[in-house]
């Protein structure tokens, strides 16, 4: 499954400001640790900010902050504000025996990828990641075993 | 979304609603008695009804007088049928059971049912349920644990991701039995 590089970086910014509610980071600091220009960026994150999703802090020390519900925000809230995600085809509207087959198949898949996007949210997104990072660790070369 | 080229939110000229961020849950009562998980008695029943019957609309008595009389008393072979008690009232429950090489898997442990209260709920009580029975699972001697619901219930399929539950390698299938 693929991702198009604008909800990506909204994914990306969300997950890095819930992480840090009480922060207000900088846009720039997202943008050199994703290796994106901060132009690209700033317009995602004026689309965040225009649906309630994180509040921009001006001035001096300014930046972004979370004010969403980690707890409740889902991938698919995210995923559904920048990508089209109504069903490719239904089968329905295909009028061939072959078009109607085709289109079943990939509507399972379909309903699987929204289900699952549809029920992660991004306080789990955040466990995730820590669970990787801990198993990352544990398992670096040249880590020492206590017993 | 996965079978259609998308565009680009930015760049449409497709206006969308205004999304409102889901408020954060209310937090839980400090004066409500703690939670305590155990196995199911005979007169927890009408409450273990009760809750199922308030989530789905509707009360199986025989069902769950069934699952009783298999499931109670029977963490020998494998089967646990815990409740959460707060106080005096039962407010959630848990079933499942350790199956041998079925669908030809090892044995694991697998969730058929889980539930609370819905005025008992983001407590942590279905997590302190799904924790009991999960150890009930490691004495048992099995390292995994599985569950199947239906992909249309966001809500349970949400908790089970918040405790780490991912989609596994199993699918399943079904078809209609021809008259």
């Amino acid at each position: 499954m693929k991702l198009q590089q604008n909800t990506r970086l909204a994914l990306y910014s969300l997950l890095e400001f819930a992480a840090d509610p009480e922060r207000q980071i900088p846009a720039a600091e997202i943008a050199q640790k994703y290796e994106v220009s901060s132009h690209h960026l700033a317009k995602v994150l004026a689309e965040l900010s225009r649906v309630g999703m994180v509040q921009s802090v001006r001035g001096v020390g300014g930046g972004y902050r979370f004010v969403g519900n980690a707890r409740r925000l889902t991938l698919m809230d995210v995923i559904s504000r920048f990508e089209d995600v109504l069903p490719a085809e239904s089968v329905h509207s295909e009028k061939t025996p072959v078009g109607q087959a085709l289109a079943s198949v990939l509507s399972e898949i379909d309903e699987i990828a929204k289900a699952s996007m549809s029920s992660i949210t991004l306080a789990t997104m955040l466990r995730i990641i820590e669970r990787q990072q801990t198993a990352a660790e544990a398992t670096a070369p040249g880590k020492v075993r206590t017993r | 979304m996965m079978s259609k080229i998308a565009r680009t939110g930015l760049d449409s000229k497709r206006v969308k609603k205004k999304f409102v961020a889901p408020a954060a849950p209310p937090p839980r009562d400090p004066a409500a008695a703690a939670v305590s998980i155990r196995p199911v008695r005979r007169g927890d029943l009408d409450a273990v009804i009760e809750i199922d019957a308030m989530v789905t609309g509707i009360e199986k008595r025989d069902y769950w007088n069934s699952l009783y009389r298999r499931y109670a008393d029977a963490v020998a072979t494998g089967q646990h049928f815990l409740v959460a008690v707060s106080g005096e009232q039962v407010i959630g429950f848990v079933i499942g059971e350790v199956r041998d090489w079925e669908f030809g898997s090892p044995p694991c442990g697998w969730v058929f049912a889980i539930d609370v209260r819905p005025d008992a709920r983001l407590g942590g009580t279905a997590t302190a349920l799904l924790q009991a029975i999960c150890a009930g699972f490691k004495r048992a001697g099995v390292s995994k644990v599985r569950t199947m619901l239906s992909r249309d219930n966001t809500l349970i399929l949400s908790f089970f991701r918040s405790q780490g539950m991912m989609i596994g390698p199993f699918i399943p299938l079904e078809m209609d039995l021809e008259s």
